[in-house]
């Protein structure tokens, strides 16, 4: 008897279960991939978008920084992308030329919550692709610089420095000063955000022909480059790599260096591994360009909708709810993530916030890297030969001749691909 | 007859399991490695061409290959005999009459071998950070200039040595003793009796005695160095100047991060002829060293 009573208990259980199963189906059950911290806060953020849509099922699921590419490419090989997910917008391009993300033109056109002119027109613009928009920019990330206040007054300045020719005289008064003691800057040998953001400063594309040849022998990237190995030829920066100095925020801390090339994320490390005795003496400074003030990368997030999403419009929701200022703000306040539109930037927490003002001021002098899926393969090339300058192993002229010959031979596949395209549709 | 089929019948599962999980990604990877497979001809099948063997024509002409090769190969040359020699002088050791505490030092020296590469990488790291790492520490005090272990390209991969030989002694080690205690006694106790010296009866029991284990333990070995990817990979990302860039490292850099599969395929293919053609060498001299005695 028991033992009946029990099957038809559990066959009862089964029941509800399937109903369930299939209630919850019924519903969207929204698919939303995050990559690193973001997945923490964005849970945060998700119960008023809940309660304004009950029918629309959150499942958000956090992807490791340094597995995400290969997870996502995987995925879109495998059909099993999700509905929403956060992509890097330097991917953006490889995406797209995958034809795994829906174009979002048509309802950004119709959108209440999203005003393209609100955001930073450059972040924007990494988005769009030969004409299509893919992503919607979630937060930004651009390089500048961190620099000492105290030991830069100590070298006889007031104020960090607008152009190269600025930036590299107090370089030399910082090294004569302490008697070489301190370094100028400290740029890692081994990461190419920093010669990436001096060559975008000069306006002229690092590739040329729609991103069929590299454009490195061009006369101001050579420019670019020069000063960048200048600096370490004239001693104002170490030729070492982000491995020698495993702790950059505890040398800075000691004043081993006075500049250091860097993004949004460590003005949170700095507060937290300085102690609060050096927490005046640190600041940052938009970065100085060739002439006057200049560009810096445009990195940050998107959210994107994959084209094999079955919920697409519930997804769009979302996108909208999480890039309203206000929810932009609360973001902020979780995680420190900047926010790519303007009108986020009205509150009073980031207004207050002293280091960040140079972000702000940067924001609107980006450049974007040129989108090819090619690039994160052309850009660690450029760095590796650049080092091979820094190490005096090649002039500036070999230098940048080796990088046009290895970035074409990187894009004699697109080339390819593209005039069998126009042959295609002509 | 029958008895061929029974054995046919026995040997089924695990030649099925070979098939499926060797031989067929494995002709896989060779033909994939005659097609330029990457990202675009994952967006649209149309844009896989079939390139013959342009793959490996263009790998041996690029100089990042062959200074894989050189690296992978300067590892291997210097790794392995030192390794071994370790490996069999830590075996000799423990295997000594006068050896104490024989079951601790067993076990303290093959800790390293199941410790995780990452974290011990990390710790080497700080060992041999040029400015705080205790191992420059030691080197000025004993008078000696201190050597910048990650950013110059002459001492990195000097470091990945070291660091692989002290992380693997311990493996070969349990082998070469298992072969060490299996030596019977009295040959020693003949030798002493005729009056030989320790260094004559390593030279002429020992040694003798070990060769066919030696031989096994030099393959193995040299076939695990020639697979270098974890100790670069972790403690200098393959710098500084790409000088701890490894035949396999560069086949992850085309595969995994840019997904140029043909040509990672075409690296794969290229290190397995190297390693095949090592290996075979190493079996026929041990092969005519056998025929001599």
């Amino acid at each position: 008897m028991r033992i009946a009573h029990a099957l038809r208990c559990a066959a009862f259980s089964v029941c509800v279960l399937l109903t369930a199963c299939s209630q919850s189906d019924d519903r969207h059950t929204l698919q939303f991939w995050t990559i690193g911290r973001e997945g923490e806060a964005v849970q945060k953020l998700l119960p008023e978008f809940r309660r304004a849509h009950p029918e629309i099922r959150v499942e958000v699921q956090q992807i490791p920084l340094t597995a995400a590419h290969e997870k996502l490419l995987t995925a879109y090989a495998g059909g099993s992308l999700p509905d929403v997910t956060q992509i890097g917008n330097t991917w953006v391009p490889e995406f797209a030329a995958l034809h795994a993300l829906e174009p979002l033109d048509a309802r950004v056109a119709q959108s209440r919550d999203i005003d393209s002119h609100d955001y930073f027109p450059t972040v924007w613009a990494t988005n769009r692709i030969d004409g299509a928009l893919y992503g919607i920019p979630w937060y930004v990330d651009t390089r500048l610089l961190f620099y000492r206040v105290d030991l830069l007054r100590e070298a006889g300045f007031d104020a960090p420095p607008h152009d190269w020719t600025e930036w590299q005289a107090q370089m030399d008064a910082i090294r004569a000063k302490s008697h070489g003691k301190r370094w100028g800057a400290l740029l890692p040998t081994n990461e190419y955000d920093q010669l990436l953001a001096l060559a975008l400063q000069e306006h002229v594309p690092l590739l040329r022909d729609g991103g069929r040849y590299g454009n490195f022998q061009s006369a101001e990237f050579k420019r670019a480059l020069s000063f960048y190995v200048g600096l370490f030829k004239r001693g104002d920066v170490p030729a070492y790599t982000n491995i020698q100095v495993s702790n950059p925020w505890e040398e800075f801390g000691r004043g081993a260096f006075v500049f250091y090339l860097s993004g949004p994320w460590n003005i949170g490390e700095f507060r937290k591994r300085l102690p609060a005795s050096q927490q005046e003496d640190w600041n940052t400074a938009p970065l100085p360009g060739p002439d006057g003030p200049g560009d810096s990368v445009a990195y940050g997030s998107s959210l994107v909708i994959p084209r094999t999403s079955q919920h697409k419009q519930a997804a769009w929701e979302l996108i909208e709810y999480l890039s309203r200022p206000y929810v932009q703000q609360r973001f902020y306040e979780l995680l420190g993530d900047l926010p790519p539109r303007r009108s986020a930037w009205e509150s009073t927490a980031l207004k207050n916030d002293h280091e960040l003002h140079a972000f702000r001021e940067q924001l609107e002098r980006l450049a974007p890297a040129p989108p090819v899926p090619e690039w994160e393969q052309i850009v660690n090339m450029m760095q590796e030969t650049a080092a091979r300058a820094i190490a005096g192993q090649l002039t500036i002229d070999q230098a940048a001749a080796q990088m046009d010959a290895q970035a074409d031979a990187m894009l004699a596949k697109r080339r390819s691909v593209l005039s069998r395209e126009e042959k295609v549709r002509p | 007859m029958n008895r061929s089929r029974a054995a046919w019948l026995f040997l089924a599962p695990a030649l099925l399991v070979l098939a499926v999980f060797f031989l067929v990604p494995v002709i896989a990877g060779l033909l994939l490695s005659l097609t330029d497979y990457d990202l675009y001809a994952l967006a649209d099948i149309h844009n896989l061409r079939f390139v013959g063997l342009h793959n490996y024509w263009e790998l041996l002409h690029r100089p990042l290959f062959w200074a894989a090769l050189g690296h992978t190969l300067y590892f291997v040359i210097a790794g392995v005999p030192l390794s071994i020699a370790v490996s069999l002088g830590a075996a000799l050791l423990l295997n000594s009459p006068f050896a104490r505490a024989r079951a601790f030092f067993r076990t303290a020296l093959f800790a390293p071998v199941v410790t995780t590469v990452v974290a011990v990488a990390v710790i080497w790291r700080y060992l041999f950070n040029p400015k705080y790492g205790v191992v420059n520490f030691v080197l000025v005090h004993l008078g000696v200039h201190p050597v910048d272990w990650l950013g110059d390209p002459h001492w990195a991969m000097p470091m990945i040595i070291l660091f692989a030989v002290w992380k693997n002694f311990g493996y070969n080690m349990i082998i070469l003793l298992a072969g060490l205690q299996a030596i019977p006694a009295e040959l020693y106790e003949a030798a002493r009796i005729d009056g030989a010296s320790v260094w004559r009866q390593f030279r002429h029991i020992t040694w003798p005695m070990l060769t066919p284990i030696l031989l096994l333990v030099c393959i193995l070995t040299v076939s695990g160095y020639f697979q270098l990817f974890a100790e670069p990979y972790v403690i200098t990302e393959g710098g500084p100047l790409q000088s701890t860039v490894s035949v396999l490292y560069l086949m992850y850099d085309e595969g995994f991060k840019y997904w140029n599969m043909g040509t990672a395929s075409a690296v794969a293919f290229l290190l397995f002829v190297v390693m095949f053609a090592a290996t075979a060498l190493m079996w026929r001299a041990g092969e005519a060293r056998e025929a001599v005695a």
